[in-house]
């Protein structure tokens, strides 16, 4: 298939057009590791120049991507949903039909792939609301590494479905007591794994942070999301959308659906944060919508924190654990700064009024944190027109959500139905 | 802040003009391993830190860092990852950290002290203020390890304008070319973590370290410190000798929490040689 060179040159062209040399993006970005890391990061480094290369090894990317993971994911045309608020058209691009369900698998596959080039035997991985940790479980299951994945102790008793996926899987999942119990703790808990292992393992970082060259490689295996995007909306309208919409934790499935249109000036990039409990409620994770991230350096890297004066990070919120994060792609913070990408939040409470009209409407359920970006745009739609096309990222699927959203819904039903469970399971060990 | 000159009260007239480095060099004549112990400020409160450090004056210890808690403290192990976030959550802040080595700078002359902490901490406070802020209460070196050097060019000028070393780490991965490198940047001696990993978990010293030790000594312009898992006086004594300093962190701490201040005592009675 002659096809595999052509999306792989598109992704290369595409993620240099963000990609600076030296791991800076404007203000953001570097790489601030400890000494230690510094011959894993050179090899990373290495590999990942080469793999930029090889066409074989894209080829054998594209080709998982199509007959493992199933991709392209459609753009589904949102007819009911667009009906409802009678503006702007609306498109879904579906990483919830990835397979695991969501956009994380582009990456885990493809730095999973890495890692074998590295001849590494073992990955670890953070992870937030699971996504991630199924992903790359699922990843090294498939190209037999072994895997860890540290995840904080709340998000746990969150997305717990996911850690048992992940634990059938073949993975060690690993709880994370400390600091918040969030993402920002299983990723310092994965670098502490890293320093003693880095000789075995690679850590695939799950979204577009970390330090340089991080961003960089998540962002070209997070590509795909677009090239298809802009493919499928000029063959289905002649033309590219006025606006695209995604959430943003880390800011991989946001970078991953922009990039593509990254070049076009007349099409608006809109990131949307966890707005939590809202402005001024210290409870939230909007480090750039709401103003109050700080450039800072943490995790090894330079970028947008929420911190207190003295440097201290502060405790985030949101309902959707996998936004539940302190800092933010320094490849966003610097579009956001040169005004290309514009930031607003959404409230948890937007975000399950969202959730109920998605459902209602187009039979779709999206993640909560995907759910997000389409409470983002639906708070800006009526200042659309007809003549405007929406595009929303809908990064992952909710089934892993069920208990958060039962919950959210205060469902009597659900909640009889969860007692009766654990009477029964109370009878059986007995 | 006018304490300059104050601090090296119990040294001789003119030596204030002395680096860390040439110290480190004077105090050595004649011991076998001078050492460095470690303190999380603020854990488990001011007023342990301050008897801690008395008795590492009255023991015998010639080297002091304090390390400023940091949230996300990605070099530590567990005992420094728990020190530092009940630090900051009984209300530690960088303003009471620098006001506190400011009063032991001056109470315990005998003492060289140094800082640890991460970039993040003196970002905020503001670079150059910071360094110079440690110039002014007698802060002689910075241990910075996630200030990866080529990145952080603002705070190695800042040191080298105010005078305030910055400490360097070295690893057994260090490549011959980046290690010629690090030696140049350094200041004051360079770290040799011994091992890969955080801190915490035991090093076992033998023929590898040896080596490490030996390839670190042909290159450095300073003098050479040891440090990452020494938990014994067998440590210590294996590392005589060889290198000039050993720092011991985590295991002091382990120390003070199960046998109290009298244990920290014994422990360095034992580590210390006479
Ligand atoms: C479905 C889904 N979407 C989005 C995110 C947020 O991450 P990012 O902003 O890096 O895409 C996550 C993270 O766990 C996720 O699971």
């Amino acid at each position: 298939m002659s096809e595999y060179k052509t999306i792989f040159q598109t992704i290369s062209a595409t993620a240099e057009a963000v990609v600076e040399d030296n791991g800076y993006y404007g203000n953001y970005g570097g790489s601030f590791i400890p000494e230690i890391l510094v011959p894993a990061f050179a090899e990373i480094k290495e590999h990942f120049e080469a793999i930029k290369q090889d066409e074989a090894f894209w080829k054998e990317y594209c080709s998982l991507l199509a007959d493992y993971s199933g991709r392209p994911t459609p753009l589904t045309y949102a007819d009911r949903l667009t009906d409802y608020f009678g503006r702007a058209k609306i498109y879904i691009k579906r990483e919830d039909l990835n397979h695991t369900g969501a956009h994380k698998l582009n990456n885990a596959l493809g730095q999973a792939m890495l890692a074998k080039k590295m001849g590494k035997t073992r990955v670890i991985a953070e992870t937030g609301a699971g996504q991630h940790g199924v992903a790359t479980a699922t990843a090294a299951a498939k190209l037999g590494l072994s895997a860890t994945i540290y995840m904080g102790r709340e998000d746990m008793e969150r997305q717990y479905s996911n850690v048992f996926w992940m634990k059938r899987l073949g993975a060690e999942v690993i709880a994370v007591d400390y600091g918040s119990r969030t993402l920002k703790d299983a990723i310092n808990e994965a670098l502490r794994d890293w320093v003693s292992s880095f000789e075995t393992t690679h850590y695939v970082l799950g979204t577009a942070s970390g330090a340089h060259p991080f961003p960089a490689i998540v962002s070209y295996f997070q590509a795909v999301i677009g090239i298809e995007a802009k493919e499928q909306i000029l063959r289905a309208e002649g033309r590219l959308p006025s606006r695209v919409y995604a959430c943003v934790g880390g800011g991989s499935n946001a970078l991953g659906v922009f990039q593509a249109f990254y070049p076009h000036d007349d099409v608006e990039l809109v990131g949307v944060e966890a707005g939590g409990q809202g402005k001024g409620s210290g409870r939230h994770a909007a480090r750039i919508a709401y103003g109050e991230g700080r450039a800072g350096v943490a995790q090894g890297f330079k970028t947008l924190f929420l911190q207190n004066n003295d440097g201290q990070m502060n405790d985030t919120y949101s309902l959707a654990a996998g936004l539940d994060y302190v800092g933010v792609s320094p490849i966003l913070a610097d579009l956001s700064e040169r005004g290309r990408v514009r930031f607003t939040a959404a409230t948890d409470t937007e975000v399950v009024e969202a959730l109920e009209i998605i459902m209602k409407t187009e039979g779709l359920i999206p993640a909560l944190e995907s759910t997000h970006a389409f409470a983002g745009a639906f708070n800006d739609i009526t200042e659309s027109s007809g003549s405007d096309i929406f595009i929303i990222n809908m990064s992952g699927r909710g089934d892993k959500d069920i208990f958060n959203v039962a919950e959210g819904l205060n469902d009597d039903e659900w909640k009889a139905f969860i007692r009766r469970k654990a009477r029964q399971f109370e009878d059986g060990a007995r | 802040m006018m304490m300059n000159g104050k601090h090296l009260s119990g040294e001789k007239p003119g030596s204030s003009k002395m680096g860390l480095a040439e110290r480190i060099t004077v105090r050595q004549s004649g011991k076998p391993i001078q050492m460095m112990t470690h303190q999380i400020l603020g854990y488990p409160d001011f007023d342990t830190n301050y008897e801690m450090i008395r008795l590492f004056q009255e023991s015998g210890v010639h080297l002091v860092e304090l390390q400023l808690p940091f949230s996300e403290p990605i070099a530590d192990g567990p005992v420094f990852l728990h020190a530092n976030q009940a630090s900051l959550a009984s209300g530690t802040t960088t303003k009471q950290c620098l006001e506190f080595a400011g009063r032991v700078v001056t109470d315990f002359p005998g003492l060289s002290f140094l800082f640890m902490t991460y970039y993040n901490v003196v970002i905020q406070y503001g670079i150059e203020d910071f360094v110079k802020e440690c110039a002014a209460i007698g802060i002689q070196g910075l241990i910075v390890p996630d200030a990866y050097p080529e990145e952080s060019h603002e705070f190695m000028e800042a040191c080298r304008k105010h005078r305030v070393e910055p400490v360097l780490i070295v690893t057994p991965y260090t490549t011959s070319e980046r290690l010629a490198y690090l030696s140049a940047e350094t200041g004051g001696f360079l770290y040799c973590a011994a091992r890969k990993g955080v801190t915490g978990t035991k090093t076992s010293f033998g023929k590898e370290t040896e080596a490490f030790i030996t390839r670190v000594r042909g290159m450095a312009r300073t003098p050479i410190a040891v440090g990452f898992g020494i938990q014994s006086d067998q440590d210590v004594r294996f590392l005589e000798g060889k290198c000039d300093i050993a720092i011991i962190g985590t295991q002091l701490l382990n120390v003070l929490e199960h046998e109290g201040l009298s244990g920290v005592k014994r422990f360095l009675q034992t580590i210390i040689p006479a």
